[in-house]
């Protein structure tokens, strides 16, 4: 016997293979992972976000207004959608309908001309700072130089080191742009995403491939007793974790909590009972526990990249926007930090809760009707 | 329920991507009642039975179980019924107790904690309470996965292959607690492939390619195969197995250890085929065929009639 033989060593490498091409799931998921990392990442994340969505109170519409509009839009940073009166754009502000805010005094022009240095007022949502740096700086860049051509002859002085006017940033929700206020609250998703999806789609497939899940069957429990029943004590894990989370938040990174806790817990329920139906669902669909993990990771990639957590959402092309509404985490995260950085209330958080009661109805109906109460 | 059959089903058919794996099978078992299903793996043994506690839905048949419709009733049949998988199919990382707890509690059992005593000391498990179920010998197990399955009173026990890989001894006790239960007015309908097993039911039938070949008690099957067997010890038995085989008259030659089991349908045809064989020093005996012998008998013939 040598210690090292190659003839058994192949006999091994071999057997491994053969087993990979049966699994067909996972070896599905040994090539749609890489692929589906490498469109995420290729395609659709973008850290220098351009097409801000920006709404515009004017109380003047002069030549030089428009000046400044038409330099906002070419920067690229800006996607001027319309006129607003006050309300509503800090309506828009706060529902993330709109990243900016941008406010024009009644006489402008007038006072631009005089060499007043008017003020104007830019308000960004600045829960995400990563977000909005690069367009607040060009935004600096352009109230600096953006007249430079129409300023000439005896005004051209007013261009010089103050600057024709005087730009004030708001940057709402997040003053001072601690990117742990951003982070923080959205973990909480990312975690109960995470375990939710994971421990629910482990647990049921473990039964079945223990076969303690035929003993289950013959006796008289019902599978909806059986799905309920297993999914409890996972509501309440999340609940710990939600706990932890939040306490944590408060006490060491002193995360504002501007809106309802209470609020958001009740929000919190949906949310979790849209993952643990994803759990489920996965858990009915796989044939054992290796599938369920990788079914979950299949779900949870997705989840991270696209909702707005690691990545600014608006920084992604429209499709991957698109892709990302579909997620539960996309509408949590919104929900969370609207509630805990702007305090939104109850109008603002059932429009994003909307989506995930229409993704849990879909993941309850798949994973009910795949539920295999008997064997075959 | 006193006179009428426990099980009384007929026509039972599955199958599974066409294949089928229960054909058209009948079958009647009184109350009290050992009965064994015998046959050859994949013979649709499991199958059946998991369609008698609902498991699988049958594709056709018709009957009942328990007094109820086999097709229609599976919910009020599981109530009534234990039924014991051919695996261990209790939790390893629970203990013994809390296993026997969680079954009593599915069952939603009044008086649950005198009856759990009760039953963990009839079957020796009081000792053992607290021990991981993971962490039991196949033997214990075995008796946990017994006690649980009649922890609830149920009229009929189904167990699929109980005894697969428990030492003699634990099978004897095993066999004891069924009389016992059977006794009591307990029917029992259990897979085995054990011939001492088979010889302890009241009694059996045999599956084969999900037909049921023939049913009856032990004595009545034998005879019911019409096989005439010989036995024969002596030296040069190699030699008698290469000279008989193939012959007219001689279906099977089995050996069993330092005997040969010569046996076939037709006496005579048998007699004279085996008659240049014996030679003096070979001792040469007409014996009642074993079941073993139908057994074998019926695994090979079937295999003819259905390819």
């Amino acid at each position: 016997m040598r210690a090292f033989n190659l003839h058994r060593l192949a006999a091994i490498v071999v057997k491994e293979f053969i087993q990979m091409r049966r699994d067909r799931m996972t070896f599905g998921m040994m090539v749609g992972i890489p692929l589906i990392q490498l469109m995420l990442f290729g395609f659709a994340i973008n850290s220098n976000p351009k097409n801000l969505p920006t709404a515009v109170v004017l109380g003047d519409t002069g030549p030089y207004v428009q000046t400044l509009l038409h330099g906002m839009k070419n920067s690229g940073y800006f996607e001027i959608l319309g006129r607003l009166d006050e309300t509503g754009a800090r309506e828009a502000l706060e529902l993330g309908r709109v990243q900016f805010v941008l406010t024009i005094p009644p006489d402008f022009s007038r006072s631009l001309l005089r060499g007043d240095r008017p003020e104007i007022l830019m308000e960004a949502d600045a829960t995400d700072p990563a977000a909005t740096s690069n367009a607040i700086s060009t935004m600096q860049e352009l109230a600096q130089n953006v007249w430079n051509r129409d300023l000439t002859g005896p005004l051209a002085a007013l261009p010089g080191k103050p600057g024709p006017v005087d730009l004030v940033i708001h940057a709402n929700f997040n003053p001072e742009a601690i990117t742990q206020y951003n982070i923080v609250p959205g973990l909480m998703g990312v975690v109960l995403t995470m375990t939710m999806v994971m421990i629910t789609s482990l647990a049921i497939t473990r039964e079945r491939e223990r076969g303690t899940m035929e003993n289950l069957l013959s006796m008289p429990a019902r599978p909806i007793e059986v799905m309920v029943g297993k999914i409890i004590p996972y509501i309440l894990v999340g609940y710990i974790q939600v706990a932890l989370i939040l306490v944590a938040a408060a006490l060491i990174f002193h995360v504002p909590m501007m809106g309802s806790l209470l609020l958001l817990l009740a929000a919190t329920f949906l949310f979790i009972a849209a993952n643990l139906a994803v759990g489920v669902t996965f858990s009915s669909v796989a044939s054992n526990q290796l599938q369920a993990m990788q079914m979950s990771f299949f779900f949870f990639l997705p989840s991270l990249l696209l909702s707005g957590f690691m990545f600014p959402f608006r920084g992604m092309p429209v499709w991957a926007q698109w892709l990302g509404e579909v997620f539960p985490l996309t509408h949590f995260l919104r929900i969370i930090r609207g509630i805990l950085l702007k305090g939104s209330g109850l109008h603002p958080t059932l429009l994003e809760l909307g989506p995930i009661v229409l993704f849990l109805a879909v993941a309850l109906f798949v994973g009910v009707r795949c539920y295999r109460q008997t064997l075959d | 329920m006193n006179g009428a059959p426990v099980i009384d089903v007929r026509g039972v058919t599955k199958s599974f991507d066409g294949k089928t794996v229960v054909d058209r099978v009948a079958l009647r078992v009184e109350q009290g009642e050992i009965y064994g299903f015998l046959g050859p793996n994949g013979s649709g043994k499991t199958t059946f039975i998991r369609m008698l506690c609902g498991l699988l839905k049958a594709d056709g048949g018709e009957g009942t179980c328990l007094g109820f419709d086999f097709l229609t009733g599976s919910r009020q049949i599981k109530n009534q019924v234990g039924y014991m998988t051919q695996r261990f199919s209790f939790y390893e990382d629970l203990t013994v107790h809390e296993n026997l707890d969680f079954v009593a509690r599915v069952y939603d059992l009044p008086d649950r904690r005198a009856t759990l005593e009760k039953v963990m000391a009839e079957h020796g498990l009081a000792g053992r309470r607290n021990q991981l179920a993971g962490g039991l010998s196949g033997g214990w197990k075995q008796r946990l996965a017994l006690a649980a399955c009649i922890l609830h009173g149920p009229k009929l026990l189904l167990l699929d292959e109980p005894t697969a890989g428990v030492d003699p001894k634990a099978r004897r006790d095993f066999w004891e607690s069924l009389h016992k239960l059977a006794s009591d007015g307990l029917t029992v309908l259990i897979t085995t492939h054990y011939m001492d097993e088979a010889e302890r039911c009241h009694r059996i039938g045999y599956l084969s390619y999900g037909r049921l070949l023939t049913t009856g008690t032990v004595s009545e099957v034998i005879a019911a195969s019409g096989l005439h067997t010989w036995s024969v010890t002596g030296p040069g038995l190699q030699g008698i197995v290469e000279r008989l085989t193939g012959k007219p008259g001689v279906e099977q030659l089995v050996p069993f250890g330092t005997t040969l089991h010569i046996s076939g349908i037709d006496s005579a045809k048998l007699e004279e085929a085996i008659r240049p064989e014996r030679r003096p020093g070979t001792d040469w005996k007409k014996i009642p065929s074993s079941l073993e012998d139908v057994f074998i008998h019926l695994m090979e013939s079937s295999r003819d009639n259905f390819p």
